[in-house]
């Protein structure tokens, strides 16, 4: 009586799996450590085939790269799958949005720990930002050919300073509404178009129409800024920043890969 | 030393042709990959264990008739906010900030030094060097630090050892510098404020007629954004300086706008 293994021959099914039309339609290729797998497991895959297939030998040390600009983009991508899960609870309603929070961290499962992991990695996105920033500016790689990227990285920077800035408001509770009250208090005085800015009278704006109501649907942060916040929040600026990104990472490869001594 | 080992920049590696060096590459799977796996592994795990221990704050809910103190901006933006001490909010919300943006956008087109590109090094680039952390530790980090930790209600500044007292009172003795040399007029401080700014940003042109036979690779409208970029940068310090030194409130008043 042979044994259960040698009935079942593990070896054969794992074969017939990995050789059947589902399995190739989905996975070209194995393991196998050869050159031409090795560039094949780069090219076809989506996720990967950011990456050159070879790169520059400095450039896998992270002392060179301190892996800050991936490190932002892994931020980007748990903000994103955290924040739609946040978006489930969440409602951008003055009457609701508080307890919606409450609701959240007490009674929804898991629902605390989505909320930290969401916060904190919005804080860890803008200290990995500007560490990104700081390495890129000491290694020179902002020099031709890659000026403009290092615009593109700059705007890019700004947008998650007003990604963490627009989501700071959403909580509504103490902490939030005169934060965002500070901040953008600072609108009112643009020069032309805040009412209280320099030659603000030449043109006639009101504390009901200029800079800092068009910001907040108001004169003061109330539910229209909520309204307004989330909006800003979970679509125009994270659109943009995606669309930016997407620019970003193909000029990197365009302008030659990842800077090194020439 | 392994091959991998080699440090950027080294002897070693500068000893090398171009040819050699730009050709120098490996396989990006698994060599990169797997670090970037190493990577997002451990941010992974740093954000769950700090998300699992530390809750994020949440106060009471908003009211807009209770104002706390101190009111804060978020702490990424209180180096701004911290410019408010020193500048009307005009300056510190609106004009300083777009600048701010501005500036790190014209970095590439105004620094024209080949060298240091692609490598770590000082002593090839000293002043691009110096100008960029100056501004990024001491008046962008260090600002936010001091925003978030030393400044207590009424935004006044603490010690870390000091009580946060509410009703600490703080002599607001601020003049305006025209008056403080003497200038008793309105139109005289107007006249002596502008004469102090533009004296202040008359040293771009006299830099570049003093050194005008290294400024040929630079260009005049270059030159005259970056040195524009850089004495705006340096106004900054000097209002501080005028600000906690000498208690100084405006440098320049005029009836639509103060500086």
């Amino acid at each position: 009586m042979p044994s259960l293994k040698e009935r079942l021959n593990l070896d054969q099914v794992k074969r017939n799996v990995l050789d059947s039309q589902v399995w190739r339609s989905m996975f070209r290729h194995g393991y196998e450590d050869t050159p031409r797998n090795r560039v094949l497991m780069v090219v076809d895959n989506l996720w990967l085939h950011l990456h050159p297939t070879k790169i520059r030998r400095h450039a896998i040390r992270i002392r060179f790269t301190w892996c800050m600009g991936g490190v932002t983009f892994l931020l980007f991508l748990y903000l994103v799958v955290t924040g739609v899960v946040l978006m489930f609870y969440y409602r951008p309603v003055g009457e609701y949005a508080y307890a919606d929070i409450k609701y959240l961290e007490f009674d929804a499962p898991f629902g605390m720990f989505m909320r930290n992991m969401h916060r904190w990695a919005a804080h860890a996105m803008v200290i990995a930002v500007w560490l990104h920033m700081l390495r890129v500016f000491m290694t020179g790689s902002y020099k031709p050919p890659r000026e403009f990227n290092w615009v593109i990285g700059v705007l890019l920077l700004t947008l998650t300073l007003l990604l963490s800035f627009t989501g700071y408001l959403l909580p509504w509770d103490q902490l939030a509404i005169w934060a965002v009250t500070v901040g953008t208090n600072m609108a009112r005085a643009t020069p032309l178009l805040g009412y209280e800015g320099p030659f603000a009278e030449m043109v006639g704006v009101t504390p009901r129409f200029d800079a800092r109501s068009a910001l907040l649907g108001g004169t003061i942060v109330g539910p229209p800024t909520l309204l307004r916040f989330y909006v800003l929040h979970c679509i125009v600026v994270p659109l943009i920043a995606a669309i930016l990104m997407m620019v970003h990472f193909w000029r990197i490869r365009k302008d030659g890969g990842i800077s090194g001594p020439l | 030393m392994a091959k991998e080992d080699r440090v950027v920049g080294s002897a070693d590696e500068m000893a090398k042709t171009s040819w050699e060096r730009v050709n120098d590459k490996v396989h990006v799977w698994p060599y990169l990959t797997r670090l970037e796996f190493m990577c997002a592994i451990i941010i992974t795990i740093f954000l769950v264990v700090w998300s699992i221990v530390i809750d994020a704050p949440l106060e009471e809910p908003a009211n807009p008739s209770v104002t706390p103190n101190p009111s804060k901006a978020p702490w990424y933006f209180l180096g701004l906010q911290e410019l408010l001490v020193y500048f009307d909010p005009w300056m510190a919300g609106v004009v300083l900030p777009t600048l701010i943006i501005v500036g790190l956008m014209a970095i590439p087109f105004i620094d024209v030094n080949p060298k240091g590109n692609g490598y770590y090094t000082f002593h090839e680039r000293r002043f691009a060097i110096f100008t960029f952390l100056f501004g990024f530790l001491v008046l962008w980090v260090w600002m936010v630090v001091q925003g978030t930790f030393l400044r207590g209600p009424g935004w006044n500044f603490f010690m870390p050892w000091e009580y946060w007292d509410p009703h600490k009172v703080v002599a607001l003795t601020n003049v305006d510098l025209p008056y403080m040399l003497g200038f008793r007029s309105y139109w005289s401080q107007a006249a002596a404020g502008t004469v102090m700014i533009v004296l202040w940003y008359a040293t771009i042109p006299a830099y570049y007629i003093w050194r005008r036979e290294r400024m040929k690779n630079v260009g005049l409208v270059r030159y005259l954004i970056k040195a524009s970029l850089n004495m705006t940068m340096m106004g900054i310090v000097a209002k501080m300086v005028l600000r906690i030194g000498l208690n100084v409130k405006y440098v320049l008043v005029t009836p639509w706008f103060n500086i």
